[in-house]
């Protein structure tokens, strides 16, 4: 008996740690947000429950990815942050498991929304609108009008000065997609989008990566969540954000904990702590400029007025099914690129 | 030999009888496993225990052949006469141990279920490993097939590794391209995704805007092999054939760009040569044309690429033009050849092995490049961002992925039998051991100055992209506000004193713990297995060689994004479950940069005459002591790429580590890629530099540790002035 113990600690001071989950008493969680925001969120729940959080950063995409390849034997508890289609989607999958907070009385409309079109398996923590953002430096050198529409975008004026991301590789495109949609129509929203193509210099792979050229002069004007322009703009660039007059969409963030979480209970905590007013309150202090979904939460001081803005009643159901998603995007596809 | 088969069979019941034989859930080094019960319990039991009180009766085949083979090795009697029942037996308790969990997952047969329900552990490994020797002795043993145990052990370890931790995880993905779609069979849906015009479309070559993604690929993958080779041949010739004054500080330049972190180079040629770039603004505000946007799409990823890697066509290179024995060079002389026919008639053609590699190098090293093409590709569609968007964009199709990387395969394995057609079967042996002593014709004055006009801007722009690189971490951000600060530095590896203990406060301390632990196990590793493989390939014969060849070539040219997902696919269940350990990210980093070590090995190899090895075999050695004794030492050069270069690609390795990177295994491109994502370029770029500085430090390490191999009693260059007068 004493050998086998004595044994055992000798070798296991010798090896590493072999092929392993982690521990009770400990979390894993996929962190699809701001590094700063994970890092902060991260920290104030290990204060608070004492719960060991292993946290890594990675984009929605990639979650995504990974969630579906474990899903034999998932390794991850907790998926949050990062916009809510992909959670959307992997509920539908049969991903992820439901669980209805304690807090979830406190959300809001939009929020409580969110949670039903998921089957109560994943649920919003903040909203972020679509928007626009030009480099005012450029406008003046150039000498064009600003825009102020989505209309305004298609104007001869703008040739070559639009950047916007390709809904093939990034939901925050599709989201703008899907906004124009619902906004004009389908079939206005594609005669638009091909006026629009003359326009756009470069149909961006991420999603963020049109506000940053707009913010360093690469382009004039980006499409893009307004969020992340206001981090630019904040960074010091010369950006406008414009939130336009025909109204825009909204991506909604989520969290959810992963079917067959090793730490189930730990991630209902980590979930509950997610949607109250306190852990929400953690993304203003760590420079996020979202609106958080908890109605006592306080809002961050640089978020776009959420009251100012005309918003679409943004039909996450439809717009969110794979069916719906793969027509649009074939539709973009044949019509859009095909002038290319 | 019986000492070896003794030690292996140790080994191997050591592993049977003190490891616990299966995973242990919370790995040996937390207190959970001894908590529980450690060895003693049934889930940390060894496999004698198994054996013994858990009714795991298989497992007594392993124990049984083990302790024979322990016994004959003491005493010869045991063996005499029963060597191939012998052989039998061990060859069956390995299949007992390895095949079943395999065999069920993919059969989905529920048979031997109580051997194999979760995953091997170290007992299971080590087991193996024993197993495995013993049975590379007995065969040689026996005679079979004239080899000696070194190289039949050799042989089956490279093709079981490469077998397991390459062919069984890319399987995973690829399978997915015949999957039926739309109603279509499986064969269809196949072709019909395969042969679209996205793909294939030329619409570029005639005045179009966009072709298809395997043409982009296609042709930037060969003009950035070309332009790599072209210019690694130039440095490598300016560093040997010239009396270039700075050498030294060419030699660490041209190390510069691979040990930089993607992306990073991308970020400094857009504030050059970007729209609102420093140089295109100055040119034209001097030409007065408008400021364009060439460097979003094929023209800016070429040129990146071609920055980036023309060092490792350099690697190559220089061990090859090192090599080339100045005998031949100074007979072609004496023969009244000019400086330039020497050149064209006699060196030209012994480079043609690092030629060859250089270039395929270059090309796969193109196809696979991700960070680049993400960073400055445009809207332009290459195929390895094609293939990461298929599987995490917002239409995830891993039919289209797996399509897509099977494309990019043919094409690495076209230009693989490209490249051996072209170096052919002749000899480029010129290290022959034979008196060997003349000096390095120099560079003929045209070739002299075509070296310099190709090198020199080369080395400008290095330098610019450099200094600007490191300029960027010090300002408050980069492009904008140029005032001095070190927040970034600060904010990425402070470190402050609290309660008199020394705390690491800055935020990228953990990641970079990981990464330098993690490539410091994966470099020596990768080179060793490399190097091994090189010398199979070039100095033993077998049965479907090429193919082996082209097998280690395999890991390379697959896309990092398809590499991580098949990990994870293949190794997240029983038997071999490794997801969330630092261990999947060490061997994804061995089995992607082993071809590395692979082909800068054959270059080299392809240079040492046979007859050495023969002597040393007519002496007495055996095959091993001749690799150790005589071939290695040649290698050095060799050696010293593969180690530092395993290094630096496993540091800087971007796609394949996204999916692989856990919370307590964060690598620092990851995390890196992170900050990019969110715009805080300053502590990104002060994160690289950082690494940068690290991997130089390694580098030199290397070198200093490995020095160079001394091939004559002086490297030395002819005068110019010396060369033979012309009649």
């Amino acid at each position: 008996m004493k050998i086998g113990m004595l044994t055992g600690i000798a070798f296991a001071a010798l090896l590493a740690s072999v092929p392993a989950a982690q521990a009770g008493g400990r979390l894993n969680v996929l962190c699809g947000a701001d590094e700063a925001w994970c890092t902060a969120f991260e920290k104030a729940f290990e204060r608070k429950t004492n719960i060991d959080v292993s946290m890594v950063r990675k984009s929605s995409g990639e979650i995504l990815a990974q969630v579906r390849a474990e899903k034999e034997n998932p390794k991850v508890d907790v998926w949050w942050g990062g916009t809510g289609d992909p959670q959307l989607q992997a509920a539908s999958e049969g991903l992820l498991e439901p669980y209805t907070s304690v807090n979830k009385p406190d959300l809001l409309p939009w929020a409580q929304n969110f949670f039903e079109i998921s089957g109560g398996r994943a649920a919003g923590i903040y909203a972020g609108a679509l928007g626009l953002a030009y480099n005012k430096q450029i406008l003046q050198k150039k000498n064009l009008p600003a825009p102020k529409c989505w209309k305004d975008l298609a104007n001869q004026a703008y040739q070559g000065e639009i950047q916007i991301a390709n809904p093939n590789s990034s939901g925050t495109a599709y989201t703008v997609l899907a906004t124009l949609v619902q906004i004009f129509g389908e079939d206005e929203a594609f005669k638009y989008l091909g006026e629009l193509d003359r326009n756009v210099n470069n149909y961006t792979k991420s999603g963020s990566a049109p506000v940053k050229a707009a913010a360093r002069g690469e382009t004039l004007v980006g499409v893009s969540f307004m969020h992340d322009a206001v981090t630019q703009k904040q960074a010091g660039f010369p950006l406008e954000i414009v939130a336009p007059c025909e109204g825009t969409g909204y991506e909604i963030g989520a969290v959810s904990i992963i079917k067959g979480a090793r730490n189930l209970e730990y991630a209902k905590l980590f979930v509950d702590y997610a949607l109250s007013a306190e852990g929400q309150a953690t993304g203003a202090e760590a420079g996020q400029n979202q609106v958080p979904s908890n109605g006592k939460a306080s809002v961050p001081p640089g978020a776009p007025d959420i009251t100012k803005i005309k918003l679409v009643d943004y039909d996450f159901a439809t717009y969110g099914s794979a069916d719906v998603r793969a027509r649009l995007l074939s539709r973009f596809d044949s019509e859009i690129k095909a002038a290319r | 030999m019986q000492r070896a088969l003794a030690i292996s069979a140790a080994l191997g019941l050591a592993g049977f009888c003190l490891f616990p034989w299966f995973g242990v859930e919370y790995g040996l080094f937390e207190p959970d496993w001894i908590e529980t019960g450690g060895l003693l319990s049934e889930a940390g039991a060894p496999g004698i225990l198994h054996l013994l009180f858990h009714g795991r009766l298989l497992l007594a085949l392993p124990f049984l052949s083990l302790a024979l083979v322990l016994l004959s090795a003491f005493d010869m009697r045991f063996l005499q006469g029963r060597e191939r029942l012998l052989l039998a037996g061990l060859g069956a308790a390995l299949l007992t141990i390895v095949a079943p969990p395999f065999v069920e997952r993919w059969t989905g047969l529920e048979f031997l279920a109580d051997v194999n329900s979760t995953a091997l552990g170290y007992g299971a490994m080590i087991t193996c490993a024993g197993l495995f020797v013993c049975v590379a002795i007995v065969w040689s043993k026996l005679g079979l097939g004239n080899r000696d145990a070194f190289t039949i052990a050799s042989i089956g370890l490279v093709l079981a590794l490469v077998g397991l931790f390459v062919f069984y995880p890319i399987l995973h993905v690829l399978v997915q391209a015949f999957a039926p779609s739309g109603g279509r069979g499986s064969i269809t849906s196949f072709l019909t995704t395969a042969t679209g015009r996205d793909i294939w479309g030329l619409a570029c070559l005639s005045g179009g805007r966009s072709c298809g993604v395997a043409i982009n690929s296609l042709l930037l993958g060969v003009m950035t092999a070309s332009s790599t080779t072209l210019f690694g041949l130039a440095f490598a010739l300016l560093m040997t054939r010239t009396n270039f004054p700075a050498k030294r500080l060419l030699r660490a330049l041209t190390v510069l760009p691979i040990i930089t972190p993607p992306f990073v180079v991308g970020l400094a040629l857009i504030l050059l040569f970007g729209r609102a770039g420093a140089v295109t603004t100055w040119v034209s505000q001097l030409a007065g044309i408008e400021a364009g946007r060439w460097l979003y799409g094929f023209w800016g990823v070429w040129l990146t690429q071609t920055l980036a890697f023309t060092p490792i066509a350099f690697l190559v290179l220089i061990g090859v033009v090192e090599g080339v024995s100045p005998s031949l060079e100074e007979a072609a002389q004496t023969l009244r050849a000019d400086l330039s026919a020497t050149m064209r008639t006699i060196s030209l053609p012994l480079f043609r092995p690092g030629l060859a590699n250089a270039f395929l190098l270059g090309f796969i090293e193109s196809l696979a490049d991700f960070g680049n093409p993400l960073v400055l590709g445009g809207a332009r569609g290459f195929l390895s961002t094609e293939i990461y968007f298929a599987v995490v964009g917002a239409q995830a199709n891993p039919a289209r992925a797996a399509v897509l990387a099977i494309i990019l395969l043919l094409f690495t394995l076209g230009a693989f039998l490209l490249q051996r057609r072209w170096v052919g079967r002749k000899n480029y042996a010129t290290i022959t051991g034979k008196g060997d002593n003349g000096a390095h014709t120099p560079l003929s004055s045209a070739h002299a100055l075509t070296v310099h006009c190709l090198t020199l801007p080369w080395l400008a722009l290095t330098v610019v992209v450099y200094g600007m690189i490191l300029y960027g971490s010090f300002v408050k951000l980069w492009g904008l506000d140029h005032a001095f600060t070190l927040d970034h530095y600060r904010e990425a590896f402070g470190i402050g004193w609290s309660d008199g203990k020394l705390i690491w406060t800055g935020s990228g301390w953990g990641s970079l713990a990981t990464t330098l632990s993690i490539s410091l196990i994966a470099a020596p590793l990768t080179a060793a297995l490399g190097l091994l493989t090189a010398w199979l390939l070039v100095r033993q014969q077998f049965v479907g060689k090429s193919a082996f060849e082209f097998a280690t070539m395999l890991s390379f040219a697959v896309p990092g994004t398809v590499v991580g997902l098949s990990y994870i696919l293949a190794f997240n269940v029983p038997p071999i479950e490794l997801t969330g350990t630092g261990v999947i990210l060490v061997l994804c980093f061995v089995f992607r940069n082993m071809p590395v070590g692979v082909r800068g090995g054959i270059a080299a190899m392809k240079q040492i005459d046979h007859s050495l090895d023969e002597a040393s075999l007519t002496l007495g050695a055996d095959s091993w002591q001749t690799l150790r004794k005589i071939v290695l030492p040649l290698l050095r050069p060799a050696i010293v790429a593969a180690i530092a270069y395993s290094f630096i690609r496993a540091i800087t390795s971007v796609s394949a580590i996204i999916f692989l990177v856990s919370a307590d295994h964060n690598m620092a491109t990851a995390y890196i890629v992170g900050l990019v994502e969110n715009g805080n370029y300053g502590v990104a770029i002060a994160y690289a530099n950082v690494l940068i500085a690290v991997m130089l430090a390694v580098v030199i390490a290397v070198q200093l540790a490995f020095g160079t191999r001394r091939l004559r009693r002086h490297e030395r260059l002819a005068k110019i002035a010396a060369a033979p007068v012309r009649a």
